[in-house]
């Protein structure tokens, strides 16, 4: 029998339907596969596995009786642990809220619940999604299935690590500034950035408010659709989400891969988004991937974003400015741990205090306490008024390439994965990576983030990011996808098949709970 | 150059309630100068022409009618509390002794 870890949902949904596999068969296989290899990658927080083998014996008897069910029925699903779930702890990757068990699912939770996946558990990040690496996670790293040596980005990179060492077919991210692209970019696999409104965020722990997304994590374009089609639309629980009728992404990504899709399409590339900082074999592959799509009938455009030079600046103010406010929550009153100062009177702005000492780790601190700076009474027109108005100047620079091409494009990431430790003792090195995701966060615009091929100077995954206007998501999976079709065409197979086959641990860990 | 202090950031720290010992004080007044050094370059181009935008998709006035939707029982709102008496949070001291 075929190896069902190694296939897309689009292949399991097929399967699944024909009744060649059933749920309960595919999800014991991921499951296993669990158990084999994560306590090498530690991907996962959190594993259910008996709940979710018990909820792919639903979806079975429910197929069996004929029940009318979505197209990725019966599939399981990893949930980034930022995403709150009424059945399995919900931590941010954070101490302040081990154990926590939230009493409500997230909105995309309950959406892909009603679709008929089966979630395998959370996933690692960063703590409240503040890394790119997840070395902030207090409960320790996950490390990239291409090399245990190296960071699978973050802050998403226990989804990214799922999906692309076939832990899971589809996973759920989100995406600040770049949480979803970046990893996808150093695993090999594919993440989006919806448009911002896109895809509820009820029930996601806030960082970032007028930034955050959620957002698929999955090995394809078209996987990427099939999720993004269960997850997006208009939830009145969001009151920032948006009203709009969305067109199905998955016909968009399907009508991608028909022949000549990419003919005529004008493809923009940033000229600020490559050259000094990129690594040598980013820019090569970047280089090599215009020159196919050129060959492919595309129109390659330079297009200059002169105000993108100050994003990673108006980000970094923005984003702890916001994260103060809401991370003020962590109280020691309503949710999470408490603790009381070591001496003194216990009062409740002692007891709070402690609390947050004791729980936030320096990444958090760090920046709560640049965000209660950037927004204090004499700095906030400097700081935080000065970062809005830059964000206008970047959605002015968007929309003046957006009338020139149709998708812009860059390098997901200035570099392949970089070792455990590299930047942990410069913050400002850590924020620089995320020069080329940021912008579309900024705006607002959706980012897709696919693999096209691999550094020649260290065999790493390099990613391709490309950026459409707000609101034409589809437009993305359309050319992402007819991307994805010529690169492994020129490849012969996909980037994931180069990855390395990972050896199950001595010892497994089947049993419910943590790993 | 920006002129961060260790009393500013005790401060700060106080502001956002978090109890940071002296030698976390000291290496985030190290750090925070230099990410506000390099942050500070947005004022090179927000001039006073440009007006600032808070969110990218600009939404206004979004209403819902003033109907009784479900909402979390007592006790689902009580569940993840470190602490409670009955029906309610329990906290310690609001006000110091003093």
């Amino acid at each position: 029998m075929t190896n069902v870890t190694k296939l897309t949902a689009a292949e399991l949904s097929e399967l699944l339907t024909d009744r060649s596999v059933s749920s309960v068969e595919v999800t014991r296989a991921h499951l296993d596969h669990i158990a084999a290899i994560d306590t090498d990658v530690h991907a996962f927080l959190h594993v259910a596995r008996d709940a979710a083998l018990a909820t792919a014996a639903r979806i079975d008897a429910r197929r069996a009786a004929g029940d009318e069910l979505g197209p990725l029925a019966g599939i399981p699903i990893a949930i980034k642990d930022v995403l709150a779930t009424l059945d399995m702890p919900s931590t941010a990757g954070s101490k302040i809220l081990e154990g926590w068990i939230p009493p409500y699912d997230a909105t995309v939770v309950k959406r892909v619940r009603d679709a008929g996946l089966i979630p395998l558990g959370k996933t690692n990040m960063d703590e409240f999604a503040m890394g790119s690496s997840t070395e902030f996670s207090a409960y320790g790293p996950t490390h990239n299935p291409w090399d245990f040596d190296r960071i699978p980005g973050g802050s998403g990179g226990g989804s990214a690590a799922a999906v692309s060492s076939f832990q899971a077919p589809l996973a759920l991210g989100s995406d600040t500034g770049g949480s979803i692209r970046q990893p996808a970019a150093v695993t090999g696999s594919v993440g989006v950035k919806p448009t911002y409104g896109g895809v509820s965020r009820y029930g996601s722990i806030a960082l970032a408010s007028s930034l955050d997304q959620v957002g698929p994590v999955t090995r394809t374009v078209l996987d990427a659709a099939l999720l993004h089609d269960v997850i997006g639309g208009h939830d009145p629980l969001d009151s920032t989400s948006l009203t709009d009728s969305w067109p199905s992404m998955a016909a968009a990504a399907r009508a991608g891969l028909a022949d000549g899709a990419l003919k005529g399409v004008r493809v923009g590339v940033i000229k600020e988004l490559n050259g000094d900082g990129f690594q040598a074999g980013v820019s090569q592959r970047f280089t090599e991937t215009l020159a196919l799509l050129s060959a492919a009938g595309a129109e390659i455009v330079e297009v200059s974003a002169p105000n993108f030079e100050y994003a990673i600046a108006a980000y970094y103010l923005i984003l702890p400015a916001e994260a103060s406010s809401n991370l003020a929550r962590f109280d020691s009153v309503r949710f999470g741990i408490r603790v009381n100062p070591d001496e003194g009177p216990l009062t409740s702005e002692r007891v709070m205090a402690a609390t947050r000492d004791a729980g936030f780790g320096p990444e958090v601190k760090r920046r709560i306490i640049l965000g209660t700076y950037a927004l204090s009474a004499g700095y906030y027109d400097a700081y935080y008024g000065s970062a809005q108005k830059v964000r206008t100047l970047i959605q002015r620079d968007f929309e003046a390439a957006f009338t020139k091409v149709d998708v812009l494009v860059s390098p997901s990431a200035p570099t392949t994965a970089f070792k455990f430790g590299e930047k942990m003792s410069d913050p400002m090195a850590m924020y620089l990576n995320d020069v080329t995701t940021i912008p579309a966060n900024l705006a607002g615009v959706p980012g897709m983030s696919l693999p096209m091929g691999l550094a020649p100077e260290d065999g790493l995954p390099v990613g391709l990011q490309i950026m459409a206007p707000a609101k034409q998501d589809a437009r993305l999976y359309q050319v992402g996808a007819a991307i994805e079709a010529m690169l492994e065409a020129s490849w012969g197979h996909t980037l994931l098949s180069q990855a390395p086959e990972l050896a199950p641990n001595d010892m497994f860990t089947s049993t419910e709970g943590a790993v | 150059m920006s002129e961060i202090t260790a009393e500013q950031v005790a401060h700060l720290a106080n502001l956002a309630r978090i109890d940071l010992s002296a030698e976390e004080i000291d290496r985030l007044t190290t750090e925070l100068g230099q990410i506000v050094d390099s942050v500070a370059k947005v004022a090179e181009v927000a001039t006073p022409d440009v007006p600032a935008t808070s969110h990218p998709m600009p939404l206004t006035n979004v209403f819902r009618a003033d109907v009784v939707v479900p909402s979390l029982t007592v006790e689902q709102a009580l569940s993840g509390a470190p602490d409670r008496d009955g029906d309610k949070f329990r906290v310690p001291a609001i006000l110091d002794e003093e």
